[in-house]
């Protein structure tokens, strides 16, 4: 067994997540279910209890003290997404949902404004249900197709012809930088530079990335990035769109309502600024909070020791799972993050799951949102072990020994 | 026996298995012991769909009575489903309509039921008593 890395204290790092104390049929718990969400740090926990106790009041519209001080907090939040990502200005990140919900937006606004009836838009075959129907909803609407970039046997993206179908009347490219359900890293800056010069905008969706490698879209030259707050530490329901200045310029509201307008007048509504403009109603004050909180605790772990601590721990995964006899990896790519997804001979993944979980073992089992794939390899779906900087390789061993019962049970 | 002697005789048979790899091995041999479905019956329209595993049911009416062959692709649903079957198959529509499944409950295998775990054991439940209004409809037209 490997020992617990050294660029990270990781048994420190697990007493800042008080869930992981938790015991599950009387098994300390094994949480391998973190491309679904990450545990949360007391940090965060803090940061919006505190909110609560100490500032709460509606943003932008208080001439009060607590509304100007929960307006900052908030705001603080937003740089600190900025600065997370690289990007030029705090305007340029609108607050959503989610990763969901980001992607809604862009599909539904760029569409009404650029899509029409031949034209298509590009994901690829290894995409989450999330960036795959609402380009479907758009398309229909406007008469336009989806077309995909295929995948191969080891769970990685065929760019050959990627020139080809960039030519053939797309008008915006929409991918995965890391597969929720194979773990692939896909090479976005390749896909990113070839749709540039065919003149065509790339929307990342990031959700599987940002918390484990460091994303800088400036770098990138992205035009648009997607990212859920709950799967990097922070709270559910809460996400971001980081856009291109222009882009977001350029592109019309999605909702109506309150904050996102400058003048209302029944002739002709004014629209705010960025990013208030794609802002409507009372947002997740807590959430934006919670969010910046997390950052802030990733980034005082650093980027580069959770990826150093995370790769151990991922090759330390696949070995041990490699030697189950019987044991296939689904997805093979030397480039991954996160993500171990097998099966093992013909048991069922949803029985495989299930056993695991009466040892206190959580993983994922079935499709993830991500039926291509499924159809591609013909399978009903993967068992899905999802690492974070605080999982450890006893964890693993953990993992190994619970799926060994599973087999002499099962098989 | 009726459907409420089958389930008392079941959650018996459980009391007797101590800890949880007992009862997840006898669930998992029913699985493999129940008897195939015939073939011409596993098709599009008997399969259940469950967000995981998938259950293929078909029933049979015959003097009066419902009976059930089924098969799932995950063997612990299909040892539950196993369960399930003998305790309703051969009886009337109406036992079948009025029966209450608190078996599964009983032997700690709750969560098979709970529409969030969606794995095709609880809409096959749904599916029964169907069946079982369908043929009672049937039967009081006739």
């Amino acid at each position: 067994m490997i020992k617990d890395s050294n660029v990270l204290d990781v048994e420190k790092v697990r007493k800042d997540f008080p869930i992981l104390d938790t015991l599950v049929f009387g098994h300390p718990l094994v949480y391998l279910d973190n491309a679904a969400t990450t545990q949360k740090p007391e940090a965060v926990l803090n940061a919006m209890n505190e909110y609560y106790h100490t500032i709460n009041s509606n943003v932008h519209r208080g001439v009060h003290h607590l509304s100007q001080l929960a307006t900052d907090a908030y705001e603080l939040a937003r740089k600190k997404i900025a600065e997370y990502i690289g990007a030029k200005h705090a305007h340029e990140i609108i607050y959503t949902r989610g990763t969901t919900e980001s992607i809604n937006m862009v599909a539904a606004v760029f569409a009404k404004r650029y899509l029409k009836a031949g034209d298509s838009v590009l994901v690829s075959g290894m995409e989450h249900h999330s960036n795959i129907v609402p380009w479907q909803l758009a398309c229909e609407e406007r008469g336009a197709t989806v077309k995909v970039i295929p995948i191969d046997g080891n769970g990685e993206l065929v760019l050959d012809g990627l020139d080809k179908l960039l030519s053939e009347g797309v008008k915006l490219v929409s991918v995965n930088y890391v597969s929720n359900a194979l773990g692939t890293i896909n090479p976005v800056r390749d896909i990113i530079q070839a749709a540039h010069r065919h003149g065509i905008p790339v929307l990342l969706d990031a959700a599987q990335a940002v918390q484990h490698m460091e994303v800088d879209v400036q770098e990138l030259d992205v035009d648009f990035l997607a990212f859920s707050s709950h799967k990097i530490y922070g709270p559910t329901g809460f996400g971001v769109l980081y856009g291109k200045e222009k882009w977001l310029n350029e592109l019309p509201p999605y909702q109506g309502g309150g904050e996102m307008i400058k003048t209302v007048s029944f002739e002709k509504t004014t629209y705010n600024d960025l990013p208030y403009k794609f802002e409507a109603g009372t947002p997740d004050i807590a959430g934006a909070i919670g969010l910046g909180a997390a950052l802030d605790y990733v980034q005082a772990l650093g980027l580069p020791a959770i990826r150093q601590v995370e790769h151990e721990l991922m090759v330390y995964g696949l070995e041990a799972l490699q030697e189950i006899e019987g044991l296939r990896m689904i997805g093979n790519s030397a480039n991954r993050a996160g993500v171990l997804s097998f099966l093992v001979g013909d048991i069922h993944p949803f029985d495989m799951g299930e056993i695991l979980d009466k040892q206190g073992i959580a993983v994922r089992t079935g499709h993830h949102c991500a039926q291509p794939i499924m159809d591609l390899y013909c399978i009903p779906g993967t068992v899905r072990a999802s690492l974070a900087f605080y999982n450890t390789p006893a964890e693993i061993d953990r993992l190994t020994a619970g799926i060994r019962k599973a087999m002499k049970l099962l098989g | 026996m009726t459907i409420k002697e089958k389930q008392d005789e079941i959650i018996g048979d459980f009391e007797f298995l101590g800890n949880w790899d007992d009862k997840y091995e006898y669930i998992i041999q029913l699985g493999k012991e129940l008897a195939p479905m015939d073939p011409i019956y596993k098709i599009d329209e008997n399969l259940i769909r469950g967000c995981q595993s998938r259950v293929w049911m078909h029933p049979e009416y015959k003097d009066g009575v419902i009976t059930f062959t089924a098969d799932s692709d995950a063997v612990i649903t299909k040892g539950l489903v196993s369960l399930v079957i003998s305790v309703l198959s051969g009886h009337t529509p109406k036992e079948i309509i009025d029966a209450d499944l608190y078996f599964i409950d009983a032997i700690g295998l709750s969560s098979h039921l709970s529409p969030t775990r969606s794995n095709g054991l609880l809409s096959m439940v749904k599916q029964i008593k169907m069946y079982a209004l369908a043929y009672q409809a049937k039967s009081l037209q006739s």
